[in-house]
């Protein structure tokens, strides 16, 4: 589904949704940050013991959205993403910073405080789609029910209606609309993630947050509701925000890809550029973590970077990241990821890389994200 | 694979399968358990007789027989006199029913009190939550009886919906905190949060998202309260705490007959062994229900 927007891509110049230094930061309970003063300097391996006495989920995040695109949000557990998202769902009272959002009528909401009468159309504009679709329909309520609360809610609608525009949807998101009154528990996974659309996109949105949409489906199934997002897309308008920590889903589906480490995108470009040729250091580490699925493929594979052919470095050689991602309360000085990158020198540790743009498009936070030349995927 | 060849896949089921509701299966699973059959036969018996036994009795509720005091049990008074000459079986009966719907009656406002509690408190946490606990171990650590020693001056002669109420305000705090524990953990629940994004009220979440997921846990409890109720209500009436005469339970009965079980066993055993039987067909369908509706307990009893 590239579209033009891919091309631009770094800056849209009237995107969507602009979300600018949002800081999402959680203050410890009193206990532990009690704790985490009387024993300031525990070993490395007391791991999940914060230090800080706040955790810092989002740290100064700057993304913007065109109209139109998807943009897919990478990273490993922990490192903010779904906190983002929920940020941009405008259901974080802890959030700093703007997220802005540009409504049907061209009127600008911020999300992160936004007018009282705005919050009715942010929150029919804007939806989320949930990560398992075993947890996210409430067992108790009919299809009706569940894909008509927000058509009720939101909207006001009633009656005969309401049951019109359901089976509508329903059957939209290729579910038989005669099953309006049976129980989730009558439905596979896929079917029930199915259903979860359909509530998200009842009542018209533009903007849809995808949290982990696809992660807990089966394979079989996953490709099929991927499939159903992109028409969906096509048919509605829609522009994504795709959380995931699913590479070859981000891949499949996402024009750009903005790759998060420890509350802050440590890069974000195109997709196909930052897949062939990754700007930052972790972004490589993830991509050379995922499984090829042909054993020829790995074994044909021409060896070294392009500029040091001769060199025999196996190019698929896969970087183990050492430790867990660092206490998001006390996180490291410099460049967060300087811990464990086998790169890092001791300017990482002492200075903190701004996001620049490295190419047109493209921005990294790395220091050195011009002289490396790292490894993308196959 | 395509949304369509996963269309045509569901095509072939073009008949709906019969939609079992998830109340019919469980119905069906519940009487397939012996205990809960043999508690619900036992309480059927129970009731047809507390209410229909009287309407086959020769003998009035307050009528007496100034020819038989302390009678034994005869053809005339089926299960004797008393000291007044009032008919033993007639009374006993009219306590029944009393028990049965003060038992129910207070079992459910015990359980509608605790959801209540224990939904707001686990829903809102925060100051919601310790306001309404502290209130809750108030309730719990406060000498129950000792409460209703100073309470009876004000309570007594009221009708027995009083009582229910009083009964209640002792039983429901257990149920709230287990109720809030549940509520803590569905309201981290994606579906839970997705009514939250789209603006549903906090009052409507509790109630159409929260609360039916606790149905089954709920239904149990009013049916273990049943018996707790019926227990408490003859202690209270027991010790003279509970309702008045001339309007009898099967506690004011067995308070009253106790004090002569040994030379007069009628006006003692019969109340009693109805009571006994009565908390433990409860507890029967109680704990079946509870295997049932919780698969974690399921096969282990």
């Amino acid at each position: 589904m590239p579209t033009d927007a891919a091309d631009t891509a770094a800056a849209p110049a009237n995107p969507l949704l602009e979300v600018s230094d949002l800081r999402v930061h959680f203050r410890l309970p009193r206990a532990a940050r009690r704790r985490a003063r009387r024993a300031p300097d525990l070993p490395e391996e007391a791991a999940g013991i914060p230090r800080g006495d706040t955790v810092k989920a989002v740290d100064g995040v700057d993304l913007r959205i065109a109209h139109g695109e998807t943009l897919g949000l990478v990273g490993e557990s922990g490192c903010g993403k779904t906190t983002l998202g929920s940020a941009v769902m405008g259901v974080r009272p802890e959030a700093r910073g703007h997220v802005r959002y540009r409504t049907a009528q061209g009127r600008v909401i911020d999300a992160a405080a936004p007018a009282p009468e705005d919050v009715a159309v942010y929150r029919r504009e804007v939806r989320m789609v949930f990560q398992d679709p075993y947890a996210s329909l409430n067992p108790r309520m009919t299809l009706l029910q569940i894909v008509g609360e927000p058509l009720r809610v939101l909207l006001g609608v009633t009656g005969s209606e309401l049951e019109d525009r359901v089976a509508a949807i329903l059957a939209r998101v290729g579910l038989r609309p005669d099953h309006l009154r049976r129980y989730p528990h009558a439905f596979s996974g896929g079917e029930r993630q199915r259903v979860g659309i359909a509530r998200a996109l009842v009542p018209g949105p533009r903007l849809v947050v995808a949290d982990e949409a696809v992660s807990a489906l089966d394979v079989s199934v996953r490709s099929q509701i991927l499939n159903l997002l992109q028409d969906l897309q096509a048919e509605m308008g829609l522009t994504y925000l795709f959380v995931s920590h699913d590479l070859s889903v981000v891949e499949h589906v996402c024009d750009r890809v903005a790759v998060m480490y420890l509350g802050r995108v440590v890069e974000l470009s195109p997709t196909a550029a930052l897949f062939a040729r990754p700007l930052h250091p972790y972004t490589e580490a993830l991509i050379s973590a995922v499984p090829v699925p042909d054993p020829r493929l790995r074994r044909r594979r021409p060896v070294g970077p392009p500029e040091a052919a001769g060199a025999r470095r196996d190019r698929r050689e896969r970087i183990r990241l050492r430790g867990d991602l660092p206490d998001p309360s006390a996180p490291p000085p410099g460049c967060p990821f300087h811990t464990r990158c086998r790169h890092a020198t001791d300017r990482c540790a002492a200075e903190v890389p701004p996001l620049r743009e490295i190419a047109p498009g493209r921005l990294a936070a790395c220091h050195y994200a011009e002289e490396l030349s790292l490894a993308g995927a196959p | 694979m395509s949304i369509a060849t996963e269309r045509e896949a569901q095509a072939p089921d073009d008949i709906p399968p019969a939609i079992t509701g998830r109340w019919s299966s469980l119905a069906k699973e519940v009487l397939g358990t012996p205990r809960v059959v043999v508690g619900l036969v036992i309480i059927g018996a129970l009731v047809l007789m507390a209410w229909i036994g009287p309407l086959f009795s020769p003998w009035e509720f307050d009528e007496r027989d100034f020819f038989a005091f302390r009678s034994p049990p005869s053809a005339e008074h089926w299960f004797g006199t008393n000291t007044t000459g009032r008919d033993v079986f007639h009374m006993t009966m009219v306590g029944l029913q009393r028990s049965i719907v003060i038992g129910l009656c207070a079992a459910v406002a015990t359980t509608v009190v605790a959801a209540i509690v224990g939904a707001f408190a686990g829903y809102y946490l925060g100051p919601t939550d310790r306001v309404l606990m502290w209130i809750t171990d108030l309730f719990l650590v406060l000498p129950q009886f000792l409460i209703l020693a100073i309470l009876y001056p004000v309570l007594r002669g009221s009708e027995w919906p009083v009582f229910v109420i009083l009964l209640a305000g002792l039983m429901w705090m257990v149920t709230a905190k287990m109720v809030r524990g549940m509520t803590i953990s569905l309201k981290e629940r994606e579906y839970v949060l997705a009514a939250r994004y789209m603006g549903v009220s906090s009052g409507r979440i509790i109630l159409r998202h929260i609360l039916p997921n606790m149905s089954s846990l709920l239904i149990v409890d009013i049916t273990i309260n049943v018996s707790g109720a019926i227990i408490l209500e003859t202690a209270l009436s027991y010790f003279g705490f509970g309702v008045q005469p001339p309007d009898v339970t099967l506690g004011s009965l067995i308070a009253e007959g106790s004090r002569q079980a040994l030379a007069f066993p009628w006006t003692f055993w019969f109340c009693t062994g109805l009571l006994i039987l009565l908390v433990l067909a409860v507890n029967l369908v109680g704990d079946g229900l509870r295997d049932a509706l919780d698969p974690h307990s399921r096969r282990r009893s």
